[in-house]
């Protein structure tokens, strides 16, 4: 009864933390500017479907996506298993599934999320190894500071210890099962009868056969298992919009919206096309606009903080899980320049946590995402090859990020590098990045024309 | 001879009340810089001999705006595309051809919201058309035992999607097309890209497109096939920093095929 009793406070302070903390980053993304992506909707579930539920871009690395794989059938799956374990611990029942879908159909179910389990832990210390001995270069990099470092391994850990933990709790139980039950009424622990196991699970067997015969230790050990798994399930759940792993709810918000164009569209700014169109349109009447409102504050041109940004752009950087696929295919991060998509992504996570505390707190700070954490350096290190939008497994777009704060650089500082400078000079006055003369363009038919083969 | 190779532009064809087939763009680089040139003649010849009934803009062609617009100027790229857009609706042009997949993608993808709304054709799709429906016939005798590799354009693979044109075009020369260990959507940039070539590179240990020629050294090709004259001159100035230029020529597509048409 008590046990009841502190499973369901227990289950009202994680539900409570973990609510309160996604509403936190509902309102950060939500600082972001408008962006209507509501339109397409059988394609965005068709994008939804295969990147993020096929981790369709996960297998390009065939090794990391087969474990991540692993890991993450794992955790969908033996969820199946974790109502169970919330309704015992909820009621004081013990496997309820087990009368309800019959002795055979239970046993397979719970063989299957053994191996599953099995799997994960395989997975998870293959992923430890590789991130701790191996010399994988995109785990390190400058952005990869300590907290970064520790979040991976925090995860992993947590995560293999949940499997442990379970497979054992497994173990203990089914030993319970298979024992005399006059022995385990004797000992006052009448939920272990009611079910008549023949076979121990398939995985958890093999643990099973190691433990002793002991009525009591058996109790003790599954008890401690099934705490330790359910605190430590509710203390992830609580960790988890904390950290890089939020990408287990985000990647699937994160590529339903993804961008359908092709990816080498950017998009035209919709405040330039007014202007230009004013400019240069013969027919547009500028007194024809309706005044403008007096309060409201100009747009800026490019972003400089990231409530320039949109909230698309603000959720593709919580959906990121820092795995640095897209900075290990950057042309400018490989050949040693500043430029790392993946730091793009986590300062804009990064400054938009502060930002969003500092409006809470009401007291503002005179940082910017531009400057105080993304340097021009980096930015202009950027060939927009699209080589991270490609990589990314969730789909986000660093690049959608470095063209906005260029764009802020170049229109509202005109901070362009001097040869960039330049060139818009050329094109502005010769229609081209040279100093050519436009009328000299068709040159070259008439070299044609000459030697009759150029 | 000569006389067939005159191209005449879209002013002088409306002036006789015709219209194209297409329109070639030519871009800045085709049209100004001498090595890209080469790939606008060849490119031009390969018209002329599959009868294409095409025509330039000659002086009335402007930038698209591209290096400007991935620069972060917007103004200036809007500007750009706002005059030409009234240019080409004005000779009222349904299709495009280019060999710069930089003014192919801005014209395809970032046009059509401004007001230009066309068919835009890569030359190495148009290439492959005209070879599929029997206009243009290659022979790729010169070729055989070639081995030849091809770099994919960013802005003609990643940024939308197109592998296999160029492929199938090059396929047509007999030669051994070889690919490099970082191909097609994982093809590395050749450096030039997002207004790099008008600029230096920021501070590094390497040059994107060293990074890139060793690729192309590690599959030691005859040839490498470009498909942009951006990427041309990138992995020309490559080849020539491990003073490979006598071992390993790079041509763009357009360039090749002439060859193989005896162009």
């Amino acid at each position: 009864m008590i046990s009841n009793i502190v499973f369901i406070i227990l289950l009202g302070i994680t539900s409570f933390l973990f609510i309160r903390r996604i509403r936190e980053i509902r309102s950060n993304i939500n600082l972001g500017r408008d962006l209507d992506l509501s339109d397409n909707k059988s394609r965005r579930w068709k994008t939804m479907a295969r990147v993020a539920l096929g981790q369709s871009k996960m297998t390009v690395r065939p090794f990391a996506g087969i474990m991540h794989i692993f890991i993450y059938a794992g955790f969908v799956l033996i969820n199946l298993e974790m109502l169970e374990i919330f309704i015992d611990g909820a009621f004081g029942t013990h496997r309820v599934f087990y009368p309800l879908l019959g002795s055979s159909l239970y046993h397979t179910l719970i063989g299957f999320f053994e191996i599953l389990a099995f799997l994960v832990l395989f997975a998870c210390v293959a992923f430890l190894i590789r991130r701790n001995i191996g010399r994988i270069q995109r785990f390190s990099g400058k952005e990869m500071t300590s907290w970064p470092k520790s979040d991976a391994n925090i995860i992993l850990i947590v995560e293999s210890i949940l499997m442990i933990v379970l497979l054992t709790m497994n173990a203990a139980d089914s030993v319970l099962f298979s024992l005399e039950d006059a022995a385990v009424i004797a000992a006052g622990h009448n939920q272990y009868t009611n079910i008549a196991f023949t076979d121990f699970f398939w995985i958890s067997g093999i643990i099973a056969n190691m433990l002793p015969s002991n009525v009591e230790t058996l109790y003790m050990i599954e008890r401690a298992c099934w705490w330790i798994h359910i605190v430590g399930v509710f203390g992830f759940l609580i960790y988890i919009p904390y950290s890089k792993h939020l990408h287990i709810f985000l990647a699937f918000p994160n590529t339903y919206y993804s961008r359908l164009e092709p990816i080498g569209e950017v998009g035209n700014l919709e405040a330039v096309k007014k202007e230009v169109e004013l400019m240069m349109d013969p027919n547009q009447d500028p007194f024809a606009a309706s005044a403008p409102d007096a309060d409201a504050v100009p747009q800026r041109f490019g972003a400089k903080d990231v409530n320039d940004l949109s909230w698309k752009q603000l959720m593709d950087s919580y959906s990121c899980t820092e795995c640095g696929r897209c900075t290990s295919e950057c042309p400018a991060n490989q050949t040693g320049k500043l430029l790392s998509p993946r730091k793009i992504m986590m300062d804009t996570r990064d400054r938009l946590e502060e930002h969003g505390k500092n409006l809470k707190s009401g007291d503002e700070d005179a940082k910017s995402l531009l400057g105080d954490y993304i340097s021009p350096e980096e930015l202009w290190a950027c060939t927009t090859c699209n080589a991270c939008v490609q990589a990314c497994p969730v789909n986000i777009n660093p690049l959608s990020i470095i063209v906005d704060l260029r764009r802020f650089l170049v229109m509202e500082e005109s901070a362009a590098p001097n040869e960039l400078n330049t060139m818009f000079t050329n094109v502005e006055n010769n229609g081209a990045p040279w100093q050519f003369a436009q009328a000299d363009r068709g040159n070259w038919t008439e070299e044609m024309d000459k030697t009759g083969s150029g | 001879m000569s006389e067939s190779m005159k191209i005449p532009t879209m002013a002088e064809m409306t002036a006789s009340g015709e219209q194209p087939e297409v329109l070639f763009w030519v871009g800045c680089m085709g049209s100004f810089d001498d090595r890209a040139k080469k790939i606008t003649k060849a490119f031009a010849k390969l018209l002329i001999k599959s009868n294409v009934k095409f025509a330039v803009l000659g002086a009335e062609e402007s930038c698209t705006g591209d290096p400007a617009k991935r620069a972060g100027n917007e103004f200036l790229y809007q500007m750009q595309a706002f005059a030409n857009v009234q240019v080409l609706n004005g000779y009222e042009v349904k299709r495009i051809v280019t060999s710069c997949p930089h003014c192919f993608n801005i014209l395809k993808n970032e046009y059509p919201e401004l007001g230009g709304n066309y068919e835009v054709i890569h030359h190495t799709q148009f290439l492959q058309r005209l070879l599929n429906e029997g206009r243009l016939e290659v022979k790729g005798g010169s070729f055989k035992g070639k081995r030849i590799t091809f770099h994919d354009p960013c802005y003609l693979g990643r940024a939308n999607g197109e592998y296999e044109a160029p492929r199938e075009v090059l396929a047509k020369l007999d030669a051994e097309l070889t690919e490099m260990k970082r191909c097609k959507d994982r093809g590395l940039c050749c450096g030039a890209g997002g207004a790099q070539m008008f600029k230096e590179a920021e501070k590094g240990d390497k040059e994107v497109n060293v990074e890139r020629t060793e690729d192309v050294l590690e599959v030691k090709p005859d040839i490498v096939a470009a498909g942009c004259p951006f990427c041309n001159t990138m992995m020309t100035d490559g080849v020539k920093h491990f003073n490979k230029e006598s071992e390993i020529e790079v041509k763009d597509i357009a360039e090749l095929i002439a060859e193989a048409a005896d162009l």
